[in-house]
């Protein structure tokens, strides 16, 4: 009934909007990162064609990654942070996505608005909320020095890695309760009523069928936050701000705005794409199968 | 139907034993740690920001100790600090606004139609370009930002660092939402409506314009809630292309502020942006539910809610 040039007309803008705004700069970054530093001013001088590359400073930045050299310290702490936050997030979130999905009955309305809440309060504000907390006469300390449960309460906000993942957990567990939530409203309850009838316990029940059917949701969930937490710079910054909690985006930036050597920035952010491309790579093929599902 | 255990009780104990267990594990029980869980989240995931407004109506200047109430001293009452009279808080503000603004007004429609284009297009290049789509929703930000920063340093050298180029930067990643949202609708929809129409007799032109666009236009709502809240949220490719003090945008100014002394003047620009977000979210909401009463099914509310939530990533 429309004429086929139609769609492909109306998906044209949008298209070249992202080859030209999202694809080209992705090569800026490889160029820049095979490319050449300008001796005398230390620029970089990107190189666009890939037989002209410059592979020396690709290489001597990988070389930095093995243990013992500058990266992997920084390296192994990004992954450390995001792998115990991510797991802190499951543990909260499956059970409230649990009895969000499967319990709450006349309370599931006014739960879900006050879940999508957080996602319509700035990042930066839920962490500038942290900083109020967490200050050194702050609502916490006062509190943990009233009630004798720890007298002398540390400095939070200045190198603590128990902030920065209190942090991160917090600023990103949203986005996992979401998917898990999404997985668990799917499954059958027709099957676990069969899992009951055939005479599994309710652990059983939960252990072999609903917890291997939301498996979707927990590695959807799970790579959604790990993707952007290892990108990340402005938590650890905002709540710590020491070079002992750093992570590879503060590195990333630092190599931008702080000593200016973007030739160095561009290929570690090459190197974290690259690093991250097997996640992405899984998440969009997840996606790709569940799409192909609904349709 | 209750699930029956097999082996027979050893006694009246064990089998008085097990039926209070049985009650306590059967199917329709309270789980009362469950729920304990779940109100704990919800109550641990926004007092802490009530307590950041609550810090924005303190009348000393402190952020961390409650030094007494007032109302508009770090609004508008203070005539150094306070988010009105403060020159660099007050553009902050106006620069949020005007990329929320600019953004909607870009990624809504080009969304739409790539929506449209990638729900329908079948042939050479319809893959690629779902494929393509999905990417700027998983790259982390600081990769986009990097790109952004040295495209426009050495390709597109013509744009320089400025509202400008953060407008450019925050499309990009906003069209992807847009889709996302509108795509939901549309696979909703189905195409009964505009087979119907033009069996009618309705050009192809008409059924656009007459049929689809208006079924459309609560997604289009959403799309345009979305992209403000997401403009107005973003920090990190806003400030990789920002043009210094000229450029800076609400998370911008919170983020330099932490790290200095911070003003409760902080957290009442903070807290106008919440206000803003939340009113914006009301208003989509209830224009959703307006717009799709008509089709109103047992958990409209629900599909509301995550259409205005955008979840079903």
């Amino acid at each position: 009934m429309y004429p086929r040039w139609l769609w492909r007309v109306f998906a044209l803008p949008g298209v070249l909007w992202l080859l030209l705004l999202f694809v080209v700069p992705f090569y800026a970054v490889v160029g820049v990162a095979f490319g050449r530093v300008d001796p005398i001013f230390q620029n970089p001088i990107p190189v666009w064609n890939p037989f002209h590359w410059n592979t020396a400073q690709v290489l001597e930045t990988l070389a930095r990654f093995v243990p013992g050299h500058a990266y992997w310290v920084v390296f192994l702490r990004t992954t450390e942070y995001v792998a115990l936050s991510v797991v802190i997030c499951l543990f909260i979130g499956y059970p409230v996505a649990y009895y969000i999905s499967r319990h709450a009955r006349r309370s599931k309305t006014i739960l879900l608005v006050l879940l999508v809440l957080p996602f319509w309060v700035s990042y930066l504000m839920r962490m500038l909320a942290w900083i109020d907390l967490l200050a050194p006469d702050g609502y916490v300390n006062r509190f943990l020095m009233w009630s004798h449960i720890y007298p002398h309460p540390p400095n939070w906000l200045s190198g603590n890695p128990g902030s920065v993942i209190l942090a991160l957990v917090y600023g990103y567990i949203p986005y996992m309760i979401l998917p898990l939530l999404a997985a668990l409203d799917r499954i059958d309850q027709r099957l676990l009523e069969a899992s009951r009838d055939l005479g599994a316990s309710p652990m059983q029940t939960f252990f072999r069928v609903t917890l291997p059917l939301s498996k979707t949701g927990v590695l959807g969930g799970s790579v959604i936050i790990a993707l952007p937490m290892f990108g990340d710079y402005y938590t650890p910054a905002i709540i710590s701000g020491s070079p002992r909690t750093s992570m590879i985006g503060n590195q990333i930036f630092l190599y931008f705005h702080g000593g200016p050597q973007p030739a160095v920035g561009a290929t570690l952010t090459l190197v974290l794409s690259l690093f991250l491309g097997v996640l992405m790579a899984y998440y969009m093929y997840s996606v790709a199968k569940t799409q192909r599902l609904a349709q | 139907m209750k699930a029956q255990p097999l082996s027979p009780a050893p006694g009246a104990a064990a089998g008085l034993l097990r039926r209070l267990l049985q009650r306590r594990s059967g199917p329709v029980r309270k789980p009362r740690v469950l729920a304990l869980v779940t109100w704990a989240y919800i109550a641990w995931s926004i007092v802490p920001v009530l307590i950041a407004i609550q810090f924005s109506f303190n009348a000393g200047r402190s952020v961390s100790v409650w030094q007494g109430f007032s109302l508009t001293r770090w609004y508008w009452g203070d005539p150094v600090n306070s988010v009105w009279h403060d020159p660099a808080l007050q553009h902050a503000l106006i620069q949020s606004l005007k990329l929320a603004g600019l953004d909607m007004l870009v990624a809504t429609p080009i969304g739409v139609l790539l929506a449209l284009g990638l729900a329908r297009w079948r042939g050479y290049g319809a893959r690629p370009a779902n494929f393509l789509m999905l990417f700027p929703l998983v790259t982390p930000e600081i990769v986009m930002g990097v790109s952004l920063y040295l495209v426009f340093q050495y390709v597109f050298t013509f744009i320089h660092p400025s509202t400008a180029a953060q407008v450019l930067g925050q499309v990009t990643f906003s069209i992807s939402y847009v889709v996302v949202v509108v795509r939901g609708r549309l696979f909703s929809i189905g195409r009964d409506y505009e087979e119907a129409a033009a069996d009618l007799g309705a050009t192809p032109w008409e059924t656009l314009r007459l049929v689809l666009f208006p079924l459309l236009l609560p997604a289009v709502l959403a799309s345009l809630m979305i992209v403000f809240a997401i403009s107005i949220d973003d920090f990190v490719i806003t400030q990789w292309l920002s043009c210094g003090a000229g450029c800076d945008t609400i998370p911008i100014k919170i983020y330099s502020a932490t790290r200095a002394a911070p003003l409760p003047s902080i957290n009442a620009l903070a807290a106008i942006m919440v206000y803003c977000s939340l009113a914006a979210v009301v208003l989509a909401f209830v224009c959703y539910k307006l717009l799709t009463r008509s089709e109103s099914s047992a958990d409209s509310t629900q599909a509301a809610i995550s259409s205005v939530g955008a979840f079903d990533l």
